[in-house]
């Protein structure tokens, strides 16, 4: 049974359509990004499956059960973008009144209530009211609330938005310990650096449909450019390099001294080649041919592609505007 | 059981953000300036009768002046303390995580009911409750029906509070009180014409004041209210009661109206919240 399931999912709002119809399945323990330009329809989407927003077509499980199920939401929890609150509360009375909210008995609401203040860093302030908090403690009480249910699904809309480095720290330690509980989290954040550190998909999204989805090990595994610097590059060694990869490209003077036969200028060790290879996994069996065929290696760097250049190959550079 | 945590965090904001607090103290105030009025009046050589029936339909009109004024400041604190409550909290979003936890969208808007009536039912008795107590133990005197007007106060403040979460769950929280000030206006004038048409025998400007009053019952509670806290002879003699109950009294038939109006404002509010997008 997948966490969270849609097919065709619409929403309009009079004739804006701000999600088109989208098809999505997030498997239960996965930590799954929601990555797309501003005005995207990410919010929209999260709104819909937690009964905030009606969608306009289609439909959307969460758990194994409608979205439209009440009682389902007592295992999801929710940390909307730009969380506000009744800031007349203090923070334990807020986590109370969460807490009761979720059904949750008074006993175990106490210890959780203190757990979670603990882990946000909020303890020393928990009899405080929400109006004398920074933006940032604003942040952790509500990533608190979302948390006090043990929840098997976790949606956290922005959540390092306002967090300085030690609460952004504070939020991956939060998803990696989700992630160890078996809680699916899906996460909404225009931060790809956190996105790329904690998820293990992402879907891209642009005008409210899905664009591409992918996992993000394949970033790592998959197909990646390296570089190598190296002295004594014969055109038979360069040759030899398309049993590795593709798109070999060696730089001009390597390449003027390769066409002539005229290798002095490699062989003083400024000859650079780059070339595509399939997986990272193969780069040991370059470093050994280049050696047994006799060329001085200086370096073999791999240019992974970051989650931000996938970002603009997919999405554009346009904003979705 | 959810009815209840949202009816408390109601009551807890009303204390909170002081609301309960200056209600409280400018009723108290202004049960003090109405007590020191009322003595000063009681024991002034010519401001009562001395003669026993006169006295007391004398009393009767001072205490139903009193009421007069604490009915609309009941009417207007049930508009202050719920225009802001869905319409505030759909507008800063702090609605967001309490929709998306494992409460219906209706028990939402009921728990703000049941918590705006308790402030309520509490204000009425500070002010209703007060004044007669004030006039019972200055003067001895409690009128016809206290309790059976106290409860037709109360109602209103119900209807007001009703309709104002109706327009709360739709409007932003200014244009709910204009609207629902502006349906009060219809009300007390309606009041007022269909008093005045009762007065001059004028039909068609008592049917005006019974158009209004079904448009907004609200005032058509109070006259009920008055009516029933006003002796039988200020009744007859009072052919226009300026403080109501006098000449074109509401039927009961009038209240079962106000009743249901409250209901279905109530009705309207959960239905609208709830096919709202937030």
């Amino acid at each position: 049974m997948p966490a969270i399931e849609t097919e065709s999912l619409r929403k309009e709002f009079g004739s804006r359509v701000a999600v088109k119809g989208l098809t999505l399945q997030v498997e239960q323990g996965e930590v799954f990004g929601f990555l797309g330009p501003n005005g995207a329809g990410k919010t929209t989407f999260i709104k819909m499956m937690l009964g905030l927003v009606r969608p306009t077509a289609g439909r959307g499980q969460m758990l194994g059960t409608p979205i439209s199920d009440v009682a389902t939401r007592a295992k999801v929890g929710f940390l909307p973008e730009h969380f506000r609150f009744h800031d007349w509360l203090t923070a334990d009375e807020f986590l109370t009144l969460n807490g009761q909210l979720y059904g949750l008995g008074s006993s175990d609401l106490k210890q959780r209530s203190a757990d979670l203040l603990e882990k946000v860093g909020l303890e020393p302030f928990r009899h405080q009211q929400l109006r004398t908090f920074s933006k940032g403690m604003l942040q952790r009480i509500g990533l608190a609330q979302a948390l006090l249910n043990h929840p098997a699904l976790v949606f956290l809309d922005e959540p390092t938005s306002g967090l300085d480095p030690i609460g952004r720290r504070l939020v991956r330690d939060v998803i990696r310990d989700l992630r160890q509980e078996g809680a699916t989290v899906f996460l909404n954040s225009h931060l790809l650096s956190e996105v790329e550190i904690t998820c293990d998909r992402v879907a891209f999204i642009k005008h409210g449909e899905v664009l591409r989805i992918n996992a993000l090990q394949s970033l790592v595994d998959g197909e990646t450019s390296v570089t190598i610097r190296a002295s004594g590059l014969t055109p038979a060694i360069l040759a030899g390099l398309e049993h590795f990869g593709q798109d070999i490209r060696a730089d001009g003077e390597l390449q003027a001294a390769a066409t002539s036969g005229e290798l002095r200028a490699a062989a003083r060790g400024s000859g650079r080649v780059s070339l595509t290879v399939s997986s990272e996994a193969i780069l040991p069996e370059i470093a050994r041919y280049l050696v047994t065929q006799g060329a001085e290696l200086y370096a073999l760097t791999p240019q992974r592609i970051s989650l931000e250049e996938l970002f603009i190959q997919v999405v554009g550079t346009d904003g979705g505007l | 059981m959810r009815i209840l945590v949202i009816a408390k965090l109601t009551f807890r904001e009303a204390s909170r953000r002081k609301i309960a607090l200056t209600a409280g103290l400018l009723g108290l105030a202004f049960l003090a300036v109405y007590n020191v009025g009322f003595y000063y009046v009681r024991t002034q050589p010519y401001g009562i009768p001395t003669a026993a029936l006169g006295q007391r339909e004398a009393i009767n009109l001072m205490l139903m002046a009193g009421l007069y004024a604490a009915n609309f400041m009941t009417g207007v604190m049930s508009v202050l303390v719920s225009a802001d409550s869905l319409a505030g909290e759909i507008n800063s979003g702090a609605i967001h995580a309490i929709v998306a936890k494992p409460i219906r969208r209706s028990e939402i808007v009921l728990g703000k009911w049941v918590g705006f009536a308790g402030l309520l039912a509490l204000y009425v008795l500070l002010m209703g409750g007060g004044l007669i107590l004030s006039v019972g133990l200055q003067a001895n005197f409690f009128p016809l029906n206290p309790l059976g007007g106290i409860g037709l106060m109360y109602l209103e403040t119900l209807l007001v509070m009703s309709i104002t979460l109706a327009f709360s769950s739709r409007l932003s929280t200014l244009a709910t009180g204009a609207a629902v000030f502006g349906m009060y206006g219809i009300s007390f004038l309606g009041g007022w014409v269909e008093q005045i048409g009762g007065v001059l025998k004028s039909q068609s400007a008592v049917d005006i004041g019974v158009l209004a009053s079904l448009i907004m019952p609200s005032e058509s509670l109070w006259r009920r209210a008055a009516y029933e806290m006003t002796s039988p002879l200020l009744r007859t003699l009072g052919n226009f009661n300026p403080f109501g109950g006098g000449a074109s009294v509401p039927s009961p038939l009038m209240i079962v109206y106000a009743t249901l109006f409250a209901l279905v404002a109530l009705g309207l509010a959960i239905r609208t919240f709830l096919r709202r997008d937030l």
